[in-house]
């Protein structure tokens, strides 16, 4: 598998450990992560509070290098990356007024076909490959699955799984051995951009995610969003104001899936959190080689 | 499409909703006041105005009650209001026009912090094409004078190598402020 990749600013330094461990996961998994040229930042959330068109501008951009450089789909890893991208997709397929100043704004030819896609996306896709090489599978460990916003809403924008009720983190999760927990508060908001703005907001709304994970039962929690990480891990040691124990490891998903693939802790950026997650690393166990169970295939009718 | 835009009686302007309906197309008149969104609202246990407030004071035509709160800042665009209301009322994108209302008529309208958030952060990225988090957190402390706010988490930061400490422009440098000046000539003619 061949994929456009579009990295996003977060994934160069503060969210490290995203960039590696999905780098190292594709090895693995033979995907082929196809960068998009001299790519520039998709204006995230300071660029749509302040000037609509600069924020369907900016990640208009980076698909028309996309699309000149022959991708037919970008894999966008951060959530608001993501949103961003599709969203300015969206609008200029469906504003004649936005899509006819693009090509004054952006001196560059755009047709808009590429596709986006988000990381759960593309995981949920390669499950059954997880599955098949987890030579270190997860086994009993269990995980709560936070979404956060950007990667379900807008529904009609996004298009993605079900925006009340998702699974597609949960059905990666279980590629990896591990047992996903039903809790409340998977589709809430961690408080995103304000964790510099308003911080007392981040603190109440994270405690609040970390309470409900802990009260189902959850050893870690598994994220897809770099800001939502850093809300949550970052952040922990905060929340210990709010009576929260700074002691729940918080991993990105592409974590999750290079450990039970066996690959090295350095790898895959574990030791750069600020909530230690050696323990999680440890559940990794390997397993002699066994053959795949054979999944029964319901006969052909007629 | 102007933000001011008069209904030809004089100067005053035309009434919130008409304004809104130019800029998004939505009617907040289909709002009938379930209360969903704010049930969902994230926020909402931090605003006197929340999300169903809102869309009600938009129907009614009172900008002056919405901009007198601080509630539409304290919107964290995180959508959930949209994706639950029954009738498609699409009210953080309601939030989003009077936001942009408010900023037209009064660009100080905004909190100092979440302005001078929004700006150091397109300084970065129109300076270098990307977004350098050194570089924002250092024009974020000198526009709002939080000095010393989160400082003890650089050693922690960098001893993790998240913290980089160069930053490179793109090679396209020329095509992303072109993109800035052309958006905001667009802006500005609203």
């Amino acid at each position: 598998m061949k994929i456009g990749y579009y990295p996003g600013c977060s994934l160069e330094a503060a969210s490290r450990e995203m960039n590696e461990s999905l780098r190292s996961v594709c090895d693995g998994l033979g995907v082929e992560l196809d960068e998009i040229d001299d790519w520039n930042c998709c204006g995230a959330t300071s660029a749509h509070s302040t000037n609509h068109l600069l924020s369907v501008a900016l990640p208009a951009r980076n698909l028309a290098i996309a699309e000149s450089q022959g991708m037919t789909e970008v894999l966008a890893p951060c959530a608001a990356c993501f949103n961003r991208l599709t969203t300015a997709s969206h609008e200029i397929a469906h504003d004649p007024a936005v899509a006819a100043k693009m090509p004054g704004i952006l001196n560059r030819p755009f047709n808009n076909t590429v596709r986006v896609r988000n990381l759960l996306d593309v995981m949920r896709e390669l499950a059954p490959v997880i599955r098949e090489k987890a030579v270190a599978p997860l086994k009993d460990l269990k995980v709560a699955c936070y979404y956060g916003c950007l990667l379900l809403r807008p529904p009609e924008i996004v298009k993605f799984d079900d925006p009340e009720d998702p699974s597609s983190m949960e059905d990666v999760v279980r590629a990896v051995g591990a047992t996903p927990v039903r809790w409340n508060r998977r589709i809430d908001c961690c408080g995103a951009a304000f964790s510099i703005s308003r911080k007392p907001s981040v603190v109440r709304l994270g405690a609040a995610i970390l309470d409900d994970a802990r009260a189902a039962g959850a050893e870690c929690i598994a994220v897809a969003c770099p800001l939502c990480h850093t809300n949550l891990d970052f952040r922990q040691k905060a929340m210990a104001a709010r009576g929260v124990k700074p002691d729940m490891p918080v991993l990105f998903l592409t974590e999750l899936v290079g450990l039970a693939l066996g690959q090295p802790v350095e790898s895959l950026g574990i030791k750069r959190h600020f909530v230690p997650a050696a323990g999680i690393a440890d559940r990794a166990v390997p397993v002699a080689a066994e053959p795949v169970a054979a999944v029964p295939v319901a006969p052909e009718v007629g | 499409m102007s933000h001011a835009e008069t209904t030809g009686h004089g100067s005053r302007p035309a009434p919130l909703a008409q304004r809104i309906h130019a800029l998004t197309e939505l009617n907040v008149a289909k709002c009938y006041q379930c209360g969903k969104c704010s049930a969902g609202c994230p926020m909402a246990g931090e605003m006197a105005l929340r999300p169903h407030d809102i869309m009600r004071l938009a129907m009614t035509n009172r900008l002056d009650r919405i901009s007198a709160d601080p509630a539409i800042w304290l919107c964290l665009t995180c959508e959930t209001c949209t994706a639950r209301c029954p009738n498609e009322c699409d009210p953080a994108r309601v939030i989003d026009a009077i936001r942009e209302l408010v900023a037209a008529a009064d660009p100080k309208a905004s909190p100092n912090r979440l302005r001078s958030f929004h700006k150091s952060f397109l300084q970065q990225v129109r300076w270098s094409g990307r977004m350098f988090e050194l570089g924002l957190m250092i024009t974020y402390k000198m526009r709002t004078g939080t000095f010393f706010a989160d400082v003890q988490s650089a050693p922690g930061m960098m001893s993790r190598g998240k913290l980089k400490m160069v930053h490179k422009k793109i090679r396209g440098i020329d095509e992303v402020r072109h993109i800035f000046e052309a958006c905001e000539a667009e802006e500005g003619e609203q």
